[in-house]
């Protein structure tokens, strides 16, 4: 066995221009496989990591008829006191505002909602504090700024204490948001969070019913199920447009995960089946070129046989042979995948992205090589192992 | 050892045939030393390769040491090629890409042969022809004659019984022909049987029985 690895490494190292060209095919399609799936497995884990530090326990409901026996917050909560399924609720309006402060004057977003909104979407404060029930009961004229809005509208977060207006009206700020890291909830828009009531006095054209909510199920209910009770409840509670459609859509961050997660295994697994086609071309090459060599060696064949080579031994070298090629092509292109993998993390950094050397798609292609050279290896070895050894010892003189 | 009974090659060219080997019988005794002899194109090389087991013949039974070759599997041929037969060419046929060595181990290594008695066996066998201190050397660094030696060493490693010689001074001048004879010769005092084809009437004359072929058909001289 090694003897006969010993011999294909000489055959392959004697005629070295010829090995790497017939190796390039293997060598490109590994390249194409190794840093194609890693790729994408890098992507994935970043966008994963994303989603996570989303929170994933909690739904978003959308509610698109808002005129029409719209849902108030009243009903919306005493729906859930009496849900065993979903724990909180924290109803939304959403609306856009002039906001001053001082002489600077922005556009904002407006979030009318309540307390309960700050403990399921899991927000940080950076000062003062968030609303609370008293400011909702009140309909007390205070808010709180997210940390674009207070850069934007007020100028530095230090900012409690400080009074901005909404349309006119004037808000105390009771506390600024920290900043969130994650790049999903990038939206570059300033928000401005008021009690859900205040909202109600600020827009009075607002027929009083939520356009949005979000609700968490209790420890030990999975997101699924309390998706499904509103589901249930919400179908019932509104009628489907004229085209059929529900008038609500239930957003649940584990289906955005599904969604990603069955996005990116269809990528991987078309990308890596383009890859595996340029691999299986590059099989046909190494094929041909063991062709070529069955034919030029077919003397050297002869005088192995004359001396004693048996069949099988004969086919064991040409197949080596074509192994060994795919293999060092493999290696080769392993190595040339992990330098192209680095320079691709050089020029991402700092963008929360890595790509790593994923060590299945690493084994994947040496099984993959392995069977290639196996495959397209065995007809020109078998080809050489058949040769009568008189006809091979005559072959050309 | 060696029995070939009505043996028959025919080759067909067109609608001629060809008869390289016409009904031929022919028995070699262990420890013979023969010589084979006949003009061009009379079916010497023919004979030769059936004898090693390279070719088939068309009719006839070839009895090896006393078991019919249509007996054997294509493997125990194989076998049979290595331990029992040693060939030497014309064109001495060594592989180029390998060293002299090399070429040498070759058939030890299909008999299966461990590492450290192959390399004695090839040391004693390069030694036996006088070529120890060429034992590095490429084919293409060595004279004809030195090549012809390192094939003649390659045909004993395996210590076969019987040596085949296909004209193996063909391609030397008779300086070096006289020094693969001696070699042979030696072999045969040795105990091998060799089995030598040869134009040359005075290198034939060397073996104790000579026998001259002519158009695929046999006649014994005796010298
Ligand atoms: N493969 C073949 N196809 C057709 N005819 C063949 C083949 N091999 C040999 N012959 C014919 O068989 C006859 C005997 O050939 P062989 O090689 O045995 O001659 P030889 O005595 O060895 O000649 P030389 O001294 O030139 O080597 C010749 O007429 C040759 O043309
Ligand atoms: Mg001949």
């Amino acid at each position: 066995m090694s003897m006969s690895f010993k011999m294909a490494l000489r055959s392959i190292g004697s005629n070295k221009l010829r090995s790497v060209l017939t190796m390039l095919g293997i060598i490109i399609g590994v390249i194409a496989l190794v840093v194609l799936v890693s790729l994408v497995n890098g992507a994935t884990k970043s966008v994963n990591e994303q989603i996570a530090s989303l929170g994933t326990n909690y739904m978003q409901v959308y509610i698109w008829n808002t005129w029409d026996d719209p849902l108030t917050s009243r009903e919306l909560e005493t729906w859930a006191d009496g849900e065993e399924l979903v724990e909180t609720v924290a109803p939304t309006i959403q609306n856009s505002a002039t906001a001053k402060s001082g002489a600077r004057s922005k556009q904002v977003s407006v979030v009318g909602t309540t307390s309960a909104f700050y403990d399921i979407r899991g927000l940080k404060l950076e000062k003062g504090r968030f609303l609370k029930p008293v400011d909702v009961q009140n309909n007390s004229c205070i808010c709180v700024l997210d940390s674009i809005a207070a850069d934007n509208v007020v100028g530095y977060r230090d900012c409690v204490g400080q009074e901005i207006s909404l349309n006119g009206i004037r808000y105390t700020v009771a506390g600024v948001l920290a900043e969130n890291d994650s790049m999903m909830m990038f939206s570059g828009e300033s928000t401005v969070y008021i009690p859900f009531s205040s909202m109600l006095r600020q827009y009075a054209e607002l027929s009083g019913g939520i356009d949005s909510f979000y609700a968490i199920p209790p420890k030990g209910v999975s997101v699924s199920d309390a998706a499904a009770s509103v589901r249930n409840w919400l179908s019932g509670r509104f009628e489907k447009d004229e085209w059929g459609n529900d008038n609500f859509y239930v957003s649940t961050m584990d289906a955005l995960e599904d969604s990603a997660s069955s996005v990116t295994s269809v990528l991987s697994a078309l990308l890596g089946g383009i890859a595996s086609i340029s691999l299986i071309v590059g099989g046909i090459g190494i094929m041909n070129i063991m062709l070529v060599t069955v034919t030029e060696r077919t003397r050297e064949i002869g005088i192995r046989k004359a001396i004693g080579a048996t069949r099988r031994s004969i086919l064991r070298q040409f197949l080596m042979e074509a192994v060994v090629l795919c293999m060092m092509g493999c290696i080769i292109g392993v190595f040339l995948s992990w330098c192209i993998l680095n320079l691709a993390n050089s020029v991402v950094q700092g963008l929360g992205l890595t790509f790593d050397l994923d060590a299945g798609v690493v084994l994947l292609a040496a099984a993959f090589c392995f069977a290639i050279g196996l495959i397209f290896g065995l007809y020109p070895a078998n080809k050489a192992a058949k040769m009568k050894p008189i006809d091979a010892l005559h072959y050309g003189g | 050892m060696i029995d070939l009974k009505d043996i028959t090659k025919v080759y067909q060219i067109g609608e001629e045939k060809i008869y390289a080997l016409n009904h031929v019988d022919l028995h070699i005794a262990p420890q013979e030393f023969v010589s084979v002899i006949g003009p061009s194109g009379s079916g010497k090389s023919t004979l030769m390769n059936i004898i090693g087991l390279l070719d088939t013949a068309d009719a006839g039974v070839y009895t090896l040491d006393g078991i019919p070759i249509n007996e054997y599997s294509e493997n125990a041929l194989a076998g049979v090629r290595n331990r029992k037969i040693g060939f030497v060419f014309q064109n001495f046929n060594l592989i180029a890409k390998l060293s002299a060595e090399e070429n040498v181990e070759l058939p030890l290594i299909y008999a299966g042969t461990p590492v450290r008695e192959r390399s004695r066996r090839v040391e004693q066998a390069l030694e036996k022809v006088g070529l120890s201190s060429r034992a590095k050397h490429m084919p293409t660094e060595l004279s004809g004659g030195q090549q012809q030696r390192v094939a003649i060493a390659r045909a004993l490693v395996t210590d076969p019984s019987v040596i085949l010689a296909d004209e193996p001074t063909g391609n030397l001048d008779s300086h070096t022909s006289a020094e693969i004879m001696e070699i042979l010769e030696e072999l045969n005092d040795q105990g091998k049987t060799v089995v030598l084809i040869t134009h040359d009437n005075d290198i034939a004359k060397r073996a104790k029985r000579s026998i001259h072929i002519l158009d695929g058909k046999l006649s014994e001289v005796r010298l």
